[in-house]
This record gives structure tokens, sequence and C-alpha cells, in this order.
């Protein structure tokens, strides 16, 4: 039987430490492979770690475990952040992150399932992950499982269309065991997710479409562990997690500027980085 | 009068049949339950059929997550709608995810007739055809269509099934065995060897008949997988009869007959006429009008196989 790690083992404490961790390999990976998204990462990694080494139900031995739960980062660009977080837990060894983006890595600049354990679905193009996890809890729920389904998406991703008609089919097959963390960091590629195109008022755009919806600060590991406690969060409605986050947390000169999208730390900036990374309190 | 057959009901009533053996089988609609005549799968299996809504990218996604919840997603909609507005979903949740999930793709080529070019689906098997990891299947009857629903149940991996609405009279007797990836030789000839696909394979065979009263014997091939193709078969039809001519209900750019000549020219030369829709739109008209518009007739292929023949250099003795 899979079970999330007890938590009188898994502290905030433990977790913020662990997060530091994926964000210091973060970068040393993407300025070594010279690629990688740093600043949708950064947003990211306190949710990833969250999720791996607190919530999911999930067991890096058996990764094809059939009641496990599934996690599905629909923002595949934050591949590294991925791979990091699944190598501190065990899914795939340490010292493979190196090789990411090397010819014949396992490790592409998106994640591959075939190649990798612990990938769902292989993601990239924006507005996947959500159908798919879609019919993943579908499939628990025609099955009678518990296993639950969770996908994380960024904010620019909305635009894509397929999101909301993923979002229609969870509400009307009552998905109360999906949930969608959406990576708001308020930026996308070139400028900000409301200059580009408007997705305010978002949590109102989710209860409209029949979801329960819980706003967060995405870097409070006690906020989230809190609010991923409470999912369900009605019986009957899909889970929406809003995650008020920055691109570039954790590194002062990366935070917020939609320059560190994909930008890539040179020796001086990643040294700064991991300087600041190390100093910060836990 | 030879019976004529629609192969959606072949379809609908072996789903049901499978789903009945097995609680994983399930199917996935775009509110496209009457045109896959699933009214009484869902009857049968009222959870089991999952009904998305006009949503094709969040229909092949959810057949994708699915089947990673260890399900046997048929992913059930009109060919054009299905292939055209998913096709990034088949590529990536599907294709290259390497998913357990099977598109069936009803009313293929140009059975929508008078619906018009945007009902018609005559770029699908170029589209999906072009996808690694894609198994493409186009049966020519209801009994290859039967056959091939079950195969794909059993077989792991993505695939798409054209089924076809356009009525056609069985071309496979009882002891057929289909195979994905084998052509079916139904008729032995040396002159010459039409190679068609789906519903226009009883007209090959009819041409076939034609010929033989001119007296050239046409062997006839189904091609009844486009991907991965039968490269033997083709090669043996271009050692044994010269010259080769392709049937299709699909543009001819990127079908069956470009398929069969990137195997032709790269290993075997030889002449070959590409029957199928010109790369244009369609004209108005009825599914049958149109075929013969195009030429995809019994006669269109006749001619096309004597036009070959009489450029094909005799077979050295």
């Amino acid at each position: 039987m899979l079970a999330a790690p007890r938590s009188d083992t898994v502290t905030e404490e433990h977790l913020r430490e662990m997060a530091r961790t994926v964000r210091r390999r973060d970068l040393q990976v993407v300025h070594g492979a010279k690629m990688g998204h740093v600043g949708g990462e950064m947003s990211a990694i306190d949710i990833l770690v969250t999720l791996y080494f607190a919530v999911l139900r999930v067991d890096p031995s058996r990764p094809d475990d059939p009641d496990r739960d599934r996690f599905i980062l629909s923002k595949g660009h934050s591949a590294v952040a991925l791979y990091t977080t699944l190598a501190q837990r065990g899914f795939i060894p340490l010292e493979q992150l190196d090789s990411f983006a090397q010819p014949l890595s396992k490790l592409n600049g998106h994640p591959d399932r075939t190649k990798v354990p612990g990938v769902e679905t292989n993601t990239g193009p924006l507005g996947h992950g959500m159908p798919v996890a879609v019919g993943a809890a579908i499939a628990a729920k025609l099955q009678d499982r518990s296993w639950r389904v969770f996908v994380l998406t960024g904010d620019g991703e909305l635009q894509e269309g397929s999101n909301w008609e993923a979002a229609m089919a969870a509400a009307h097959y009552q998905l109360d065991n999906l949930t969608v963390i959406v990576d708001r960091n308020r930026l996308q590629q070139g400028a900000g997710t409301e200059h580009t195109l408007r997705l305010e008022p978002l949590a109102d755009k989710w209860r409209a479409f029949g979801w329960s919806v819980e706003e967060v600060d995405g870097h409070n590991i006690g906020q989230l562990l809190d609010v991923f406690s409470r999912v369900p969060f009605e019986t009957g409605k899909p889970n929406c997690i809003i995650a008020h986050t920055h691109k570039g947390q954790g590194v002062s000169f990366m935070q917020d500027q939609a320059a560190w999208h994909h930008k890539v730390p040179n020796a001086a900036e990643l040294a700064t980085a991991l300087q600041e990374l190390a100093e910060a309190p836990a | 009068m030879t019976q004529l057959y629609d192969c959606r009901d072949a379809f609908e009533t072996k789903l049901r049949e499978l789903a009945s053996a097995d609680p994983r089988i399930v199917a996935v609609v775009n509110d496209s339950v009457g045109s896959s005549k699933l009214n009484q799968f869902g009857q049968q299996f009222p959870n089991r059929l999952i009904n998305v809504g006009i949503a094709e990218q969040n229909m092949v996604g959810v057949g994708a997550g699915l089947a990673n919840g260890g399900l046997i997603p048929f992913v059930s909609a009109a060919a054009p709608f299905l292939t055209g507005r998913a096709l990034e979903q088949i590529k990536a949740d599907l294709a290259y995810s390497n998913t357990n999930v099977k598109l069936c793709g009803q009313s293929p080529g140009m059975g929508y007739g008078e619906l018009g070019p945007t009902h018609h689906s005559i770029e699908d098997l170029a589209w999906l055809r072009a996808i690694a990891n894609m198994t493409v299947i186009v049966p020519a009857d209801p009994v290859e269509t039967a056959q091939a629903i079950e195969v794909a149940a059993r077989t792991s991996g993505p695939m798409f099934i054209r089924v076809s609405r356009l009525p056609v009279p069985i071309v496979h007797d009882d002891g057929y065995q289909f195979e994905i990836g084998k052509a079916a030789r139904l008729r032995e000839g040396g002159d010459v060897t039409l190679i068609a696909t789906g519903v226009l394979v009883t007209r090959a065979l009819e041409a076939a008949e034609m010929l033989a009263a001119k007296g050239v014997q046409a062997r006839v091939l189904n091609m009844s997988t486009i991907r991965p193709l039968d490269t033997a078969a083709v090669l043996a039809a271009v050692a044994e009869t010269g010259g080769i001519v392709t049937v299709e209900e699909h543009t001819i750019y990127g079908g069956l007959g470009s398929a069969v000549a990137e195997v032709v020219v790269t290993h075997q030369p030889a002449p070959m006429r590409i029957l199928g829709v010109p790369g244009v739109f369609a004209p108005t008209g009825s599914a049958e009008w149109l075929l013969e518009h195009f030429g995809l007739t019994a006669q269109g292929i006749y001619d096309a196989a004597l036009e070959l023949v009489a450029h094909v250099p005799l077979a050295e003795a």
C-alpha cells in the first residue's frame, strides 16, 4: 500500500531545506547544459518539493505501481526542476542530472515518460497536461480506485483552450480526485500575462467552470502543506490551487524578470545565485 | 444483388463484444455517439462511454489519461475532427508518450459527401503516417474492420483505424486473418499490381475482372496497414508484375500511393500510377458521386492499369 511520507518525518524545515537543494542543483544543471528555463523552475520548486516529499503517494522503487498518485508537469519546459526533484526523491540517480540535454541523454529538454521513471506523460507543447490528468482521474473513478491526480500548469499556459475543455470535463465528471496547481508567477515568455493576454479574474474563471478554488503563497511551504491536506475541498468538485509565485524565486537578480524565462546563468551569475541561496534563511 | 455493409456496424458490434469480456475497454467520444453508432454500447455500458462533449483536444488527452490509468480507450469521432483538431495531442500524448490508445476515425475519406471538404478526411493518412510510433490501419470491409478492432484491443500502443460509412460488400472470406503490417493478396496476377486500401479494395477487384477480360492479369493487394507498410509485398509486386497502381480515398499527397512510391523508388524503381484525390478540395456532391468524379471507380482503376501496362517493359523471361 502506497502512502505519503509520514508527516512527523517531513517538517516544514526539512522541505524548505530540500527546496533550497533542488534550486541550487537546478541552476548548476542549467548552467552546465547551457540551456533550461530557470525562471519558471524557481517558481515551481516549492510546489514540486512539497508534492513529492509530503503529499504524493508514490514509491520510487515502483514508479509504475497502478495505485500511485499521478503527478503531471504540464509546464514541461520546467523539466530540470522535475528531474532534480525526481532525483532527490530517488526516482533517478542524482549523477544522471549532469547528462541533461547532452547527446543521447534520457533527460531531454522536455520530459519523456518512456525514458524517465516517474514521468507520466510527455509534455512540452502547452495545454496538454490537463486533459491527460482528467483521463487519469476518470480512470480512478471508473475502477473505484483511490489514487489522486495532480497537475501543475503555468499561468500563461492557461491561454491554451484545451485547458478549458478539460476544466469543463473535470467539473462535469465531478473529479474531486483531481487537483490543478496554477504556478501563478504572472510572467510568460516575453512579458506579463496580463499584458500579453489577460487571465484575471482567474479564480473566478475556475469557479465559473465548476471548480473549488483556493489561493496560496506558492513559496510558503506551510500554506502548501495545509492546502494539499484539505484536498478535496468539496466533495464532487475538482480542486484548483492558485499558487502565487515569483519567477526566479530565491535569486534576487532573477526574481520577477521576464528575461530569466530561459536565460542561462554564466559562471559569475551562478556563483552569486548559489551564494544567495546558501545564505537564505531556511 | 451483393449485400452492402456500413463498417461502423461491425465496429460497434465488435467493440461491445470485447467490452463484455474485458472491463478495461472504454469508449471516448466528442458527442459523436450517434455518428460512431455507439448508442447500444452506451446502453450496455453507461459508465464506459465517456462523452467529453465537442472538444477533440481534450478527448484525445483524456484517452491518454485513461490509458495511464490502466484502461484501453477507443477514442471515436468523425475522422476529420479527430485527426485535424487533435493532431498535436495525437503526436505528443499518444505517439511520443507511447500510450495504449486506439483512435477510430469514423466516416473517413469523402464519406460525408455533400457536407463538403470541412467534413472530408482525405489528409488523415498523410498526417498520421508521418508521426513516429503510430500504426495506421484502413480496413476494407466489415470483416476486416471487426478483426482490426480486435487486434487493436490486444496489441499495445497507439493506433489509428479508419471506420468507413460508405456501403461496401464483403471482400474477405471467413478464413481471413488480419495482421498489422501485412497486405492481403486477394487476386493473383503477373502483369500489373493494383494496391488498394479501404473501401476502394472492392473496386480494385472489379477492375481486375475487367482487366482479365482484356487478357491482363492483375494482382490485387489490400494494403490495410498504411504504417508500418508491408514493404515485402510491394517489392514482390514490382519484381513479379513490373508496375503498380495504387488506389485510395485520400489525397495523392502523402497517403498510400506516397508510401508505396517511397519503397519503390528507394529499392526497385518501377512505373506507378497513384489514384486518389488530386490535391484539390472536392466540389459539392455525394460520396459516391465524388468517387466517380475523381475516377476512383473500377473503370478509373482499369483505365490507369491499362495505360500503365502499355508503358511497363516486358518482364524478362
